[in-house]
């Protein structure tokens, strides 16, 4: 049985109901409200961690978000392990599994904590120096034993099973933090009757008014008017109140991430509701209310398990009910730790002594402390501690040296001062200002509309703040269009005081110190570390800061960066703003990345496009490829075929009989207007003018560059209409490439562009019997050869839908391509599938549709150009209209690079021996038996097997390779070299009759 | 995120709906064909990348689809000024030189 630490008339959890949880496998039990830190300290355990580097045993420093220390894993089942949650925030909920990180093997003997004898390898910058030779040994040794030595939790290894949501907000005033200033503004800014959403990390909002005890506002305790004002606000229709919330980042123009936590505190969540909720929310006002955060002192062994900061015993004792010891110390340079003493002593808690470096502080705090009978040592510093699980005393000094004397404790308590939240401020690019009365930093110059309020502005005293931040919520308001009249603002009061505290290592913890004194906690750097990367010739905070890695610990230095910087300066002899503060980027606190990722994964990552006919596919038993987006028919394997027998059987079947193929997913827009062929002829190669309404073109298009951007048949419907197609992928880009150019550069023009490829389905079917399979289903049009020639295109009926007919070919064949609308896409599919089945024809898919392709040399834009091939290159010379004095990319085309010799061009390859397939991607070279690295000439673009062809064919980009036909060339693979001979690109039907039918 | 006002639809909206297209008055030369090199790689190539106010042409793609162009201080990405294509580069810019 554990003792208990929880004190029956403290803290506000009163008689609440008890909560059981584990801690490494142990049993323990809390209260309905703990945190788990508050629930553990409650039975006496401190003892919580191992550090990142040393394995030095760690403790529960703060109460709050900025904890750097209790860092534990939550096991909710196989795939929820959370590694590195603050105890201090976690919630206590029924059955909570925790377990402590980085320590083997257990948390009380820890074999890896050797590495904190063998520290002075592991100094700053350590990971530079020490590991850097030999560099195979970086890879096998030191990085894989680094990374098992030096860490924290484990990622868990299977998919996360939560969910998230994700929610847009607008807002007239966004409040950041719900202590007393943040209320104040809220409250302000809600009273004039403008939209206000206040949004606090905390369950319970208040902030410091869980722990100041003497505060009263509006006559009430503190806490008690905090919560009465919650009430109030959560009444109001134009408030939005946002609990265990973080404003995580402050992005342009008022634009606020923030993240809401919705069941880690609940036992049992419903599988329903989201973990976390993102909102980004878009305010015309913000209001920071980011309060200030107590900084520890820096001096010998600060770290062991019971050293904390005094406002978090405060806030364990006055909100929890739960003395951190029974014997405490306090070490200070600050007013605020005596109320910590006072309270616990009041409380019946024993205050072993107060260590104050300070020779003659003054105030109430320190009167009332001397009233209670608390030993006071003015003008002396603790220089170490001793103790090794937990801290079992501290030895004191005069500030000069001189005789030590050893106090015990089992606690103790500190407190440098306060250091503003100025993290949100700084990412809204706002600049800090150093003020050197109070020795912080506050914020200066604002970037944005935004104001900060309170203890984040440097504001000490609650009236102040109070004051400070009702004036600014109704201002915030105001300026964000809210009228209302005249308000009243509350009062508060209190005995508390502010006071400057100091920053950098405390007197006894000086260059000549031997024991550790740490500024920053999670990545265990220590006051030398900053000394030594100082020395080490870093002059610049940002180079300190990366050296030492001091603040870069997923707390980001909450407590440790003014230390650091103290320190940097004073081994720099300079100023704390001649060094200056490193930047604050988001997130503020570790933010998962199911918030962010959010409902953006699995099939929701992004859209999945479907033509008309996926389902027809679907049933003929289509194996689908993903083209982009899109889901696209590869091939149609029968009766157990795989896919290269399918492929073989679709491409022969296409070119005795037909096949059919759904070719939906090519780009299609309308360009209409008097103006159309003027433009065309701007945006293409090819000369449109002439060409007669009926008839189709093949296409080129150019960047400016001269470099081929996409290619399509076009088919002229009339004067002022031509009807294009963009490869599957090019459709959005060639739009707004023409858009571009009609808007800016041409908008004399009068011509009108729209995108059409969801309105057509097209469905070609291509082979010497294709004509046969559609004739039954035409109405209207007369397909013989001698009225529709290859590269034409007829409007009238098929199975009594409106089409555009084409007859056109991507196979060689006689072929057709008939556009419906795609509503009709299911209905015409079926209908040809019905007739083609009569002449022996099959489905095909876009692999056989390659092959057919790569057969006749034809070239796949992105595949056999790579937007560096113009259409030379390519073989398409004939495609650019000679007589042309104007299209985009002719100016490019000349360059003289472009018309050098020794450009690669589009050649055909056959490999010596005809069964040996290339792969796609290989490089080409002359002579195989040069050294390595080889000079490489080119590389295989295209290379199928083609049945009917029987033997392997290419498709390649080589240096000159049009001057090379005959030649052999060589393919270097990992296992052999293969032999090729450069050939032409068309490797069926050369002279093309088929496709005339 | 940023806001971007499109001057043709008049709304100040989301970054998401727009894409940038790169410098602004930057015109095609109208004989291109007949330009020399050193004139093509100026109008191809050189663009300013300031340190400071940049004019520069975005489109409203998921909105009105209207290309425009706006004058933006990169180092703070404010907008000072959108307005339409083919308008004048504006002389004086509302709050330039503030934070």
């Amino acid at each position: 049985m554990t003792i208990s630490f929880r004190l029956a008339n403290a803290g506000r959890l009163g008689r609440a109901k008890s909560v059981r949880f584990s801690f490494d496998g142990k049993e323990y039990a809390g209260v309905e409200g703990d945190t788990l830190a508050s629930a553990l300290l409650a039975n006496g355990v401190h003892l919580v961690g191992r550090s990142f580097k040393y394995h030095r045993p760690r403790g529960i420093l703060s109460a709050g978000a900025e904890e750097p220390s209790a860092l534990v894993g939550i096991h909710r089942d196989a795939e929820r392990k959370t590694p590195n949650i603050r105890a201090t925030v976690q919630e206590l909920y029924e059955g909570l599994n925790a377990v402590s990180q980085n320590r083997w093997p257990s948390l009380s003997f820890d074999a890896g904590s050797v590495s904190d004898l063998a520290s002075p390898l592991l100094s700053a910058g350590f990971y530079y120096k020490t590991f850097m030779w030999p560099k195979v040994a970086w890879k096998s040794l030191y990085e894989p034993k680094i990374r098992e030595a030096a860490g924290l939790g484990v990622a868990p290894d299977l998919p996360d099973t939560d969910h998230y949501s994700a929610r847009y907000a607008h807002c007239d005033v966004l409040v950041v933090g719900g202590g007393v200033a943040g209320l104040a503004a809220a409250f302000a800014a809600a009273e004039t009757g403008a939209r206000v959403i206040l949004c606090d990390e905390q369950a319970d909002l208040g902030g410091a008014l869980r722990y100041e005890q003497g505060a009263t506002v509006d006559g009430q305790p503190g806490w008690e008017w905090a919560q009465a004002t919650v009430a109030k606000l959560a009444a109001k229709d134009n408030v939005r109140l946002l609990t265990r919330t973080t404003g995580f980042g402050y992005y342009a123009q008022n634009f606020v991430g923030l993240v809401e936590r919705l069941t880690d505190h609940l036992a049992q969540p419903s599988p329903d509701q989201p973990r976390e909720r993102l909102w980004q929310v878009r305010a015309k006002r913000v209001v920071l209310a980011t309060g200030a955060i107590e900084r520890h002192m820096v001096f010998g062994d600060n770290d062991r398990p019971g050293i904390m900061l005094a406002s978090a015993a405060r806030a364990y004792l006055n909100h929890y009910g739960v003395a951190v010891g029974r014997q405490v110390g306090v070490f200070t340079a600050n007013d605020s730790a005596y109320w910590a003493a006072v309270d616990l002593k009041k409380a019946g808690v024993n205050i072993a002594a107060i260590v104050d470096t300070r020779d003659n502080p003054s105030g109430r705090a320190i009167e009332e402390a001397r009233a209670l009978g608390i030993e006071l040592n003015l003008g002396r510093t603790v220089i170490r501690t001793n103790g090794r699980l937990r801290v079992s005393s501290m030895v004191v000094q005069a500030k000069k040296g001189g005789p030590e004397r050893t106090i015990p404790v089992d606690a103790l308590l500190m407190s440098a001062g306060w250091t503003p939240s100025v993290h949100l401020f700084s990412q809204s690019r706002g600049k800090v200002a150093f003020n050197k009365t109070t020795n912080r930093f506050v914020p200066g110059d604002y970037a944005q509309a935004c104001v900060s309020v309170g203890a984040c502005n440097g504001t000490d005293g609650i009236d102040p703040s109070v004051a400070e931040a009702f004036a600014a919520g109704e201002k915030a308001a105001r300026e964000a269009g809210a009228k209302a009249r005249k308000l009243s603002r509350p009062k508060a009061e209190t005995s508390e005081s502010w006071s400057r505290g100091m920053a950098g290592a405390a007197p006894g913890a000086g260059a000549d110190a031997k024991s550790k004194a740490f500024v920053d906690f999670q990545n265990d750097v220590t006051a030398k570390d900053i000394r030594l990367a100082v020395g080490q010739g870093m002059r610049s905070i940002e180079h300190v800061k990366r050296y030492t890695t001091n603040g870069m610990a997923t707390d980001q230095g909450k407590t440790s960066n003014l230390h650091g910087l103290a320190i940097a300066a004073e081994t720099l002899s300079k100023t704390m703003p001649e060094v200056g503060l490193t930047t604050f980027r988001p997130p503020y606190t570790p933010v998962t990345f199911g918030a962010i990722v959010n409902h953006s994964r699995g099939p929701l990552f992004e859209p999945t496009r479907k033509t008309p006919m996926h389902d027809f596919a679907v049933a003929r038993g289509a194996v689908f490829e993903d083209v982009g987006q899109w889901k696209r028919a590869w091939y149609f394997p029968q009766g157990g075929e795989d896919m290269h027998r399918a492929v073989d059987r679709e491409c022969v079947t296409v070119r005795k009989a037909a096949g059919i193929f759904d070719g939906t997913t090519l780009g299609k827009i309308e360009v209409v207007g008097p103006d159309a062929a003027a433009f065309m002829e701007l945006l293409y190669t090819n000369p449109w003018q002439k060409l007669d309404p009926g008839r189709c073109r093949y296409g080129i298009m150019l960047r400016e560059d001269g470099f081929i951007y996409d290619d399509g048949v076009v088919g002229r419907l009339a004067e002022d209409r031509f009807h294009v197609t963009t490869t599957t992928g090019g459709a959005p880009r060639v739009l707004n490439h023409m858009e571009d150019y009609l808007q800016t550069e041409f908008p004399h023009l009068k011509v009108w562009l729209t995108s059409t490829s969801e309105q057509w389905a097209v469905i070609a079917v291509q082979g010497p019997k294709s004509r046969d399979i559609i004739q039954p289903l035409v109405e209207g049009i007369d397909i013989s050869d001698e009225a529709l020639p290859h590269m034409s295109v007829r409007t009238g009926k098929f199975c009594g839908v409106p089409t555009r007919l084409f007859r056109m070919s991507f196979s060689g064949e006689r072929g057709f391509e008939i556009n419906v609308p795609s509503d009709f896409g299911r209905a015409v599919i079926e209908a040809i599938w019905k007739e083609g089945q009569k002449h022996g024809a099959c489905m095909y898919g876009t692999e056989a549709m390659h092959v057919l392709r790569a057969e006749k040399g034809y070239i796949i834009v992105g595949q056999d150009t790579d937007g560096t091939v113009t259409p030379d290159d390519a073989g398409l010379s004939w495609a650019v209209g000679k007589k042309k004095t104007d299209f985009v990319g002719i100016r490019g085309m000349k360059r003289p690079d472009l018309l050098a010799k020794g450009r690669k061009q589009l050649v055909g390859l056959k490999t010596k021996d005809p069964k040996t397939v290339l792969e796609e991607g290989a490089q080409i070279v002359a002579d195989p038996r040069q050294a390595i690295p080889m000079t490489m000439i080119g590389h295989v673009s295209s290379s199928y097997w083609s049945e009917n062809c029987g033997r392997s064919i290419a498709l390649a980009l080589v240096k000159d390779g049009r001057s090379r036909m005959g030649e052999t060339l060589y393919v270097p693979m990992p296992d052999r070299t293969i032999e090729v001979e450069v050939t032409g690109t068309v490797f069926y039907d050369e002279t093309g009759a088929r496709l005339n039918g | 995120m940023l806001l971007i006002r499109c001057p043709y639809c008049e709304q100040e909206l989301p970054e998401i709906e727009f894409r940038n297209a790169g410098e602004a008055h930057v015109a095609r030369p109208p004989d291109i064909a007949n330009e020399n090199d050193a004139d093509f790689e100026k109008y191809f190539f050189i663009r300013t990348n300031p340190k400071g106010i940049i004019y520069e042409r975005w489109r409203h793609v998921h909105g009105c689809a209207r290309f425009f162009n706006a004058a933006r201080d990169t180092v703070t990405d404010r907008f000072l000024l959108t307005y339409k294509a083919g308008e004048k580069k504006p002389k004086k810019l509302p709050g330039a030189g503030k934070q």
